[in-house]
């Protein structure tokens, strides 16, 4: 979401200009997911698909809670259930709301070669500007928890904005509105840390040893943190990981390689330009629009297949 | 709900048994979340499958669907044989010390009375010895063999710990420890809160589950106090008001009873609904039944009811059986008996029992008229929609109107919610195409009858062509009209004893204290008086200042009766009328009235020393830990087995179900044994979707596209059932084909030392929406309800799974 100026950015992808960071006065806002007091109703997913306006296709019951089965670029947020077994033989049922960390030192932020394709703001969020995006897929490599997704349509990446666009005129992102029982809080990242504090010290009055907050210093600190149960295992809930850190490929890539490789770069922008000085342009061929309108088609296609039956949806 | 949502928060122990309130009811779950928080409250999860609610609890234990009876009776042994019971309270304010009669005893599974062929009691010796002032007698010693607490006790005394595990699968520790937790709330100034729902009324014996868990609650003192009470979670946004309004067939307006054809007159009806004390100086407050009775009548009739024909009681229908319940209207369609339906806000195809009996009985009518914001399943049951509904539509003559309507967001209006607010909304959108109010349809139907009847006379027209009809516009009342006829008003000037004009002709009631049996007042429903009076529309009130900050919020909406919030509040004062718990005190006496926080369950001057009891709707103003006459299958709860159960009733093997539900034949035949069906299904709700409505709307779709059934570990394996993978579930009377949730969340149960399964059936799919076509759960569940409501049995049934490959469409 491109509604903030550029002005606002403290990091942007792929540049070596400094942004002018003129909001770093503002304090680092973060969303805190209390997962102990979280009954996984779904309304975060359903108050996300409804501000940002985004109904991906549906899809058919696979043997689990977690509907749509996997994000996709039309899915921001997700509920991921997990039927937890504890050593004693009771049962828990760990659900967590999947989505976007908004890293500290965001790992898609690195990776991606797109200059200006991912954004940080002085208040922490990292957003995705769509128009800069290439689709190159950099972020899904670079990101350690398996977010981002690239859009078989437009080929560009999607993912939750924290709701910049609400953020960035005073409101709580929407999944925190409709959240019915205050297990999604949003405020400073210090208020909430804080917070974070009490609710901790209450799970260990009762009995939860290991309760704990999430915010994993290998991407120095989330803007979107856990209160866990068990935070000496956060791969208990869904594969959430232990210890989050950007792959090594993409710090080497940054670190040493990334000269060289400009040069390499630069190289194939030399050779591009004689391409196009001897071969003439590389244009959109009607045969990539046809591909494109083909997989729009067959979408909506399959949705009215599998909905012989439609009724009119009440106003 | 006696307490409110709110109120929730300052409970010590949450209970939720027959319910699953994070699942159902997330929203007011925020109270139980905001009570573990701020006020270090235990949550405690009995439930046959391992839950959402259960997901943020500190206790859970697992139950054999239709059991709940058993285990409570083994909690009242528990506190009864521990002693931890709340004794100044229950010696107060419960009937322990009345003496019960003679002739009273239980044996072999029946109370005394009972008629087999009838299928039903002769109550007259459920009920006290009385003196010669026609009082019950009372040992406060407890000494009396035959005083309510001994006989309570020798009631409960087979639910030992080994029984309660025997019958609910439920293993020993954990019942115990739950037990414990609940037996903590016995302290005064402790409150533990019951939150349930259909999961306790959709049993043939669901009015009996409630009432054991109010037993336990009276026992421990947790009735009329904060963060107590039995708590009924409405399962619809104006299903309290349905109840309230008296739309069952049985019922008129504010729970006013509508005469049986034995009561052929006026005097006959009064005499046996002004309920007279039959303890000294009770406020018995049914004994104000007439004033009600009349105002209602003056509401309806006008001027055409008078004294001399009996405020027009002739024009009531007088019911020739106790229900005319909708599986009794249903089997009546199977018969040929009915003819006509019409259908508003209501889907049975997807909602009612056995849902071949439903299509069949669809099938035979001349017309079905159906009233709904939706493109229901009952509107389309004619038409093929392949395996979810094989409809022929050649052979089915019915007639269907199909007549759309608006949805509350596109009306003005009142909703009655779980804790009783009459909450006003305004009209947010206009209704699209041809949708019209529920109102404009039944009045313009109306109008179209009356006029039918002046012109053709019939057989008994007087009670239409006099109905009173004073709106503005006559095709259309306006909501706000008929919030003011539920009010009521005065008819004629009325005077105090001294003469001065308390009330002007036509001037908005009060309450309902100003209803008299004279037919100078009017009011349609005695317990909304109040709602809307000369200081304008209560319930649009949206004040949320909260004296104390304990969930009481007096001038939000308003809530009946006389905007009272927590019921029974008089029981949260001791004898003496101090706050039994200091801290969250809701009434006092200050020496000379009660005060507080909220309006008193009580009159407001009436001393502490006149002994007057809290329960004032009750003749002898206590909590009944004796039902009397009340229930149709005993005084006492009993443990016994839904009508299809794997298992003998350990108890008493003759009297295995419920011996005075009402069981029409052709159900009968349809109930399944268990060699052919040896697995118990129980049906329940998902939080993504909203009943049958929701499916419709694509975003739920989404969140919840398929129909399923869970099914666990153990039984899948043995079966072969995968994850995903399809099945083929079915009852005697129907299947069902769907993926399979194989989780952890459902155990086999050991019961009576056998393992048991529980297959889990959500109920939201059918062949109209946005989702994926489904069954639906009503396709398996047996057409019983319970006794004393005709509630279907949802909850506990038999049912056989395979692993199968998917339907073809």
């Amino acid at each position: 979401m491109a509604d903030l100026q550029s002005q606002d950015y403290i990091r942007r992808s792929a540049t070596t200009l400094t942004p002018p960071s003129v909001r770093n006065h503002e304090a680092e806002v973060a969303k805190l997911i209390d997962v102990t007091r979280c009954i996984g109703c779904k309304a975060c997913q359903a108050a996300c698909m409804e501000w940002n306006d985004l109904r991906t296709e549906m899809q058919s019951f696979e043997g689990s809670y977690d509907n749509p089965k996997d994000l996709d670029p039309s899915t921001w947020t997700l509920m991921r259930f997990t039927e937890h077994e504890t050593a004693d033989g009771n049962l828990e049922w760990l659900i967590r709301k999947d989505g976007c960390m908004h890293c500290e030192d965001p790992g898609c932020l690195k990776a991606c070669p797109a200059p200006g394709a991912i954004v940080q703001y002085a208040n922490g969020i990292v957003d995705f500007i769509s128009e800069n995006c290439i689709g190159c897929g950099y972020c899904v490599k670079g990101c350690p928890f398996n977010i981002p997704r690239i859009s078989k349509v437009d080929h560009k990446s999607y993912k939750c904005t924290l709701c910049s666009d609400r953020v960035g005129v005073g409101l709580e992102p929407a999944c925190v509105k409709a959240c019915p029982t205050g297990a999604i809080m949003f405020g400073s990242k210090a208020d909430m840390a804080d917070w974070a504090g009490e609710r901790i010290v209450d799970l260990k009055s009762r009995g939860y040893e290991n309760a704990g907050l999430y915010d994993p210093p290998g991407v120095s600190g989330t803007h979107v943190m856990y209160v866990l149960h068990h935070a000496d295992k956060p791969s208990l809930y869904a594969g959430l990981p232990d210890d989050p850190k950007i792959s090594a490929a993409v710090e080497f890539w940054k670190g040493l390689i990334k000269p060289v490789a400009l040069a390499g770069v630069a190289l194939a922008a030399v050779s591009g330009f004689l391409h196009w000085v001897v071969a003439g342009p590389n244009e959109v061929q009607p045969e990539d629009e046809v591909e494109a309108q083909h997989l729009l088609a067959a979408e909506r296609s399959k949705r009215d297949t599998e909905n012989r039956y439609i009724a009119d949806e009440p106003a | 709900m006696t307490n409110t949502w709110q109120d929730i928060k300052n409970a010590d122990v949450v209970v939720v048994m027959g319910g699953n309130a994070a699942e159902a009811h997330p929203c007011g779950f925020k109270w139980v979340i905001e009570a573990k928080i701020e006020n270090g409250a235990k949550l405690v999860v009995i439930d046959p499958r391992f839950t959402r609610t259960a997901s943020v609890a500190d206790y859970y234990a697992p139950i054999r669907p239709g059991t709940d009876i058993a285990f409570l009776l083994g909690v009242i042994r528990y506190l009864l044989e521990k002693d931890k019971i709340q004794h100044d309270y229950v010696r107060a304010y419960t009937n322990a010390s009345l003496i019960v009669k003679d002739g009273f005893g239980f044996e072999d599974g029946l109370f005394s009375g009972y008629s087999e062929e009838t299928h039903s009691y002769d109550k007259s010796s459920w009920d006290y010895e009385l003196d010669d002032q026609a009082f019950a007698k009372i040992d406060d010693t407890w000494q009396h063999p035959r005083c309510v607490m001994n006989l309570l006790r020798q009631h409960v005394a087979r639910y030992t710990p080994e029984m309660v595990s025997r019958i609910c699968g439920t293993p020993q520790d954990k019942y115990l420890h739950i037990c414990e937790m609940f037996a903590s709330t016995s302290a005064p100034d402790k409150a533990m809160t019951s939150l349930f729902a259909l999961g306790w009324t959709q049993h043939s014996i669901g009015s009996q589950n409630i009432r054991t868990m109010a037993m336990v609650q009276l026992l421990l003192g947790n009735i009329g106090v904060a963060g107590g009470g039995m708590n009924a979670l409405r399962g619809h946004s104006n299903i309290q008001g349905l109840t309230d309004i008296g739309l069952l067939s049985n019922l008129m307006p504010g729970y006013l009873t509508l005469p049986s054809d034995k009561e052929t007159n006026f005097e006959d009806y009064m005499t046996t609904r002004l309920f007279k004390p039959v303890r000294p100086n009770q406020m018995s407050y049914w004994q104000n039944y007439k004033k009600f009775f009349v105002s209602f009548q003056k509401s309806i009739y006008g001027d055409a009811a008078t004294p001399e024909n009996n405020w027009a009681y002739d024009w009531l229908p007088k019911l020739d059986i106790p229900l005319y319940d909708v599986i009794k209207a249903f089997e009546m369609m199977n018969k040929g008996e009915m003819n006509g339906y019409i259908c508003q806000g209501f889907n049975p195809v997807q909602a009612f029992p056995d849902r071949g009996k439903i299509r069949r009985g669809l099938s035979k009518l001349k017309f079905l008229v159906t009233m709904d914001p939706l493109d229901t399943e009952t509107s389309r049951f004619w038409e093929d929609f392949g395996p979810q509904n094989p409809a022929d539509s050649a052979n089915i003559q019915t007639e269907v109107f199909q007549l759309p309507t608006t949805c509350f967001a596109e009306e003005n209006g009142s909703l009655v919610n779980s804790t009783r607010w009459l909450q006003w909304h305004w009209k947010a959108a206009e209704p699209p195409g041809e949708a019209k109010s529920d109102i404009w349809i039944m009045a313009s139907i109306y109008h179209r009858m009356r006029e039918m009847y002046r012109k053709e006379g019939g057989a008994f027209p007087d009670p239409i062509l006099n109905l009173t009809w004073n709106y503005t516009d006559p095709t259309d009342p306006d909501p706000e009209e008929l919030a003011k006829d539920m009010n009521g008003r005065a008819r004629t000037e009325i005077k105090d004893a001294s003469g001065a004009v308390t009330l002007k002709a036509g001037q908005l009631l009060d309450g309902f204290a100003q209803l008299r049996d004279d037919g100078t007042t009017e009011s349609g429903c005695w317990i909304f008086s109040g709602c809307y009076t000369e200081k304008g529309n209560q319930m649009a009130r949206r004040d949320t200042s909260d004296p104390r900050e304990q969930g009481i919020a007096p001038n939000w909406a308003w809530a009946w009766p006389a905007n009272r919030r927590i019921l029974y509040n008089r029981a949260s004062a001791d004898v003496e009328g101090k706050p039994w718990n200091p801290k969250k005190p809701l009434i006092e006496w200050n020496g000379n009235k009660w005060v507080g926080i909220d309006v008193p369950d009580y009159g407001p001057t009436i001393k502490p020393s006149d002994g007057v009891g809290p329960f004032i709707m009750n003749a002898e103003g206590l909590g009944r830990l004796f039902a009397r006459d009340q229930m149709v299958e005993g005084p006492f709860p009993e443990h016994y087995e839904p009508f299809e159960s794997p298992v003998p009733n350990v108890l008493h093997p003759k009297v295995r179900s419920n011996p005075a539900a009402r069981v029409f034949p052709d159900d009968l035949a349809a109930f399944g044994l268990a060699p052919e069906f040896p697995y118990v299904a129980t049906t329940y709700r998902l939080t993504e979707h909203f009943h049958f409505w929701t499916k419709h709307a694509l975003i739920n779709a989404i969140l919840q596209p398929e129909e399923f059934i869970e099914i666990g570990e153990v039984l899948a394996q043995q079966k072969g059932i995968t994850q995903g993978s399809w099945v083929r579930v079915a009852s005697k009377r129907g299947h069902v084909v769907c993926k399979a949730y194989v989780t952890k969340r459902i155990k086999p149960l050991t019961v009576d030392g056998k393992p048991t399964h529980v297959i889990g059936v959500p109920i939201h799919w059918g062949f109209t929406g946005q989702a994926r076509k489904g069954y639906g759960a009503n396709t398996l569940t047996p057409s019983v309800g319970d006794a004393n409501t005709q509630t279907p049995e949802f909850k506990a049934f038999l049912v056989n799974i395979e692993s199968t490959s998917a339907p073809v469409a």
